[in-house]
């Protein structure tokens, strides 16, 4: 039985004193990683947690006693992150499983999702929150089919920066060469991507070689580790600042003697920063306004921006209920019943063509009709089925459908918020398309 | 101004979210309270989602009748404290209805008879959603847990087919007789509740910090002395200074050697130590899969 976690890496196990004020300025960071055991994708996250003290005595124990009850050569970290009976039994990722790690500068959410095309869907789900993903190679084959397809899929979601991490460089004697080689292959195939930021590293995920601590073995790279870029990247300009946009979630009325006449409009700000004293404008009824006050559980705020949830009281009483939104009147988004789509179909019964879903976008309701498919994604290419295309499980593609009431989106690109929606199947209850407004 | 968020802001935010979604999607929805940190975390944020108004939603004590007297004290002190409503469902009475059987033997334990008590609370008050302080990072099936997780009519969890969830879209449509469990902090860790905890200073239950309890050692486990727990002839009570790092039943609920007597102690202990919470949770060393198999079964 070889272990593949030594006790040398165990780095922060031995910082003395958790600074307990520290936390105040971590940052939260989501990444989504793609793949199967076979691309070392469970290995480089086991290192990632073993390494930041994450993965505990008693489940290492216990995923170590169980590969060796089955016979196995290595101790398998993927059975930490596989957590279903189905996922452990064959041995391979279904469904999107979270995992968390934290170092004292970043606390950090995975969403670890399994890497075939026939669970596009689970990346699609993970790919949504991420503000990073780790798109693995293997030094051996090079940029492959799935290395393209994972990329594709990130820069569709709109993560905003893709960290590309060439692996098993312990495999191909560590050759400046073959990282060199494969960027290029990668840049070449990149420019189609909307994804601007993006990162190589040349990693063993088994040996550690630059995950947390920089490789011995590979002095000619002159970059940073994986986690030195995770902990570091620049995301607080992820987040749009610009352009306000409340989604009214739910009416507080407290109905009491104290609070009255207290109306206050919960919700979580998808977009922009909002001030006491903002004009605002009541979509969709068009209604203005001024904010008398922001809150949260009675204290006043300042000011508050995305992505905090707070209590919003206006100057005037007006008709004002979940669904609607708060923007400013000199920056709307746009209201139309007629929506471009890029769409990610999750069920097995086909996207139908005329067919009626019910639409949820932000906090409002709404039905669709699909009006037309305009064309399918070959998701390993980028080449465009038009021919007839029918969109199936796991398809992605272009759609246009017409809604009941107007809605009030951006393009997916500018708003990650209000540019998307899922489409739910009104016979079963279940979510059946992911979709992504288009310009 | 920099418009940056720490991660116990932007945690608190996402939570407050699924708590006002909920207030909006569903008819009657309910909390299920245990007197453990995390739904103390969860009601905590209920009260501020809704400020000024009170919690909608009543909290649910599925009570085995094997609780740690502070924990009660500490639950009637809170629903007070909150106005909030308090509706307990009783085990004992699941038993004395002939409902279930009491398990037999020295790990004799009421944790799987919850379910039933609990899917009956459901049926009786007709809860279309019950909303829980469970964490992904806590136990392996957890982690593959929704916010908004469906129920059939039967209460059962079927992880294999679950709905997928993108953005922060939550789809809580459901036929007649089906319901949901809603989990608020699955993306908080331990660590995480701790420090959020000692940031807005809110008091705690006595039980997580230091104190003289008799315990006794069972099974890699010490466990405290009580009439719930039939002690063999070879174990030995004695005093020792524990506390105790989750709270649950009593015959479950392994304590912690430790001298942690303040919030900060408790982040200090909890960030360098090396065995997962549930490690001392009888209920999930009884196999691999215990969680998995009691969560499809309608477990919380």
């Amino acid at each position: 039985m070889v272990d593949l976690i030594t006790a040398k890496s165990n780095q922060y196990a031995e910082v003395e004193k958790f600074d307990s004020n520290s936390y105040l300025n971590m940052e939260l960071l989501r990444f989504t990683t793609a793949g199967s055991v076979d691309d070392g994708k469970s290995t480089l996250i086991g290192r990632l947690l073993y390494d930041s003290k994450s993965i505990f005595e008693d489940q290492y124990e216990a995923v170590k006693a169980t590969s060796e009850k089955r016979g196995e050569q290595y101790v398998n970290l993927a059975l930490l992150t596989d957590g279903l009976k189905a996922e452990r039994e064959q041995g391979i990722t279904i469904d999107v499983a979270y995992r968390y790690f934290s170092t004292p500068k970043r606390k950090f959410i995975i969403a670890d999702t399994p890497g075939h095309i026939q669970y596009t869907r689970n990346m699609v789900t993970g790919a949504s929150t991420a503000n990073l993903a780790i798109i693995l190679i293997d030094a051996r084959h090079g940029v492959v089919e799935q290395t393209r397809r994972h990329s594709i899929i990130a820069s569709l979601l709109g993560i905003p920066h893709i960290a590309v991490c060439i692996n098993k460089m312990d495999m191909v004697d560590y050759n400046q060469e073959v990282f060199e080689k494969i960027i290029e292959d990668y840049r070449d195939f990149a420019t189609r991507l909307k994804t601007k930021d993006i990162h190589f590293i040349p990693v063993s995920a088994l040996l550690g070689d630059n995950i947390v601590h920089r490789s011995e073995n590979m002095k000619w790279y002159e970059g940073v580790t994986l986690l030195y870029l995770l902990e570091t990247i620049h995301i607080a300009s992820d987040i749009n600042h610009i352009d306000l946009r409340f989604p009214v979630q739910y009416v507080i009325r407290p109905y009491s003697d104290e609070f009255h006449d207290y109306r206050g409009y919960a919700g979580r700000i998808a977009s922009g920063v909002i001030r006491p004293g903002d004009k605002i404008t009541v979509l969709p009824s068009g209604f203005t306004s001024k904010v008398k006050q922001v809150e949260l559980d009675g204290k006043v705020l300042n000011e508050a921006f995305a992505p905090l949830s707070v209590t919003v009281l206006l100057e005037d009483d007006i008709d004002i209920s979940r669904g609607d939104m708060l923007v400013r009147e000199n920056n709307l988004p746009r209201q139309s019943q007629d929506i471009e789509a890029m769409v990610c179909w999750m069920s097995d019964k086909p996207l139908q063509l005329n067919g009626k879903y019910a639409l949820k976008h932000t906090t409002k309701d709404v039905r669709a009709v699909i009006k037309e498919i305009k064309y399918k994604l070959d998701i390993n290419s980028l080449h465009r089925i038009t021919d007839a295309p029918c969109i199936g499980m796991n398809d992605i593609g272009r759609i246009s459908l017409r809604t009941t009431a107007p809605i009030c989106c951006d393009a997916y690109t500018k708003n990650r918020d209000t540019g998307s929606f899922i489409l739910i199947d009104e016979g079963s209850n279940v979510t059946v398309g992911a979709c992504m407004v288009i310009d | 101004m920099s418009y940056t968020v720490n991660h116990l802001k932007a945690l608190e935010s996402e939570s407050i979210f699924i708590l006002r979604e909920v207030a909006a999607q569903f008819q009657n929805p309910a909390i299920l309270f245990s007197g453990g940190k995390d739904s103390i975390l969860v009601t905590y944020l209920a009260k501020k989602a809704f400020y000024p108004a009170a919690i909608p939603f009543p909290l649910v004590h599925v009570d085995t009748g094997h609780n740690f007297r502070e924990t009660l004290e500490y639950r009637d002190k809170l629903v007070e404290r909150l106005g909030a409503k308090l509706i307990v469902g009783s085990v004992q009475e699941t038993i004395d209805g002939g409902r279930v059987a009491e398990e037999k033997g020295y790990n004799a334990s009421r944790i799987r008879l919850q379910t039933t008590t609990l899917l009956d609370l459901i049926e009786k008050y007709r809860f279309d959603a019950c909303i829980g302080g469970a964490r992904r990072d806590e136990e392996k099936a957890r982690a593959k847990e929704r916010f908004f997780s469906h129920r059939d009519e039967f209460g059962q969890w079927d992880p294999k087919n679950q709905r997928p969830e993108l953005w922060n879209l939550f789809n809580g449509r459901m036929h007649m007789g089906e319901n949901f469990r809603i989990f608020p902090i699955s993306n908080w860790t331990e660590l995480d509740v701790w420090q959020y905890l000692a940031m807005e200073g809110i008091e705690m239950p006595s039980l997580y910090f230091s104190h003289k309890r008799r315990i006794f050692y069972r099974d890699g486990n010490w466990l405290a002395e009580s009439p719930n727990i039939p002690m063999k002839p070879t174990e030995r009570a004695e005093e020792m200074v524990v506390r105790f790092r989750t709270i649950g039943d009593i015959t479950s609920t392994g304590a912690t050697l430790s001298s942690a007597s303040t919030l900060d102690d408790i982040i200090q202990e909890v960030a360098a130590t090396r065995v997962t919470e549930r490690g001392g949770r009888a209920d999930d060393q009884r196999s691999e899969t215990s969680m998995e198999d009691r969560k499809k079964e309608g477990y919380f």
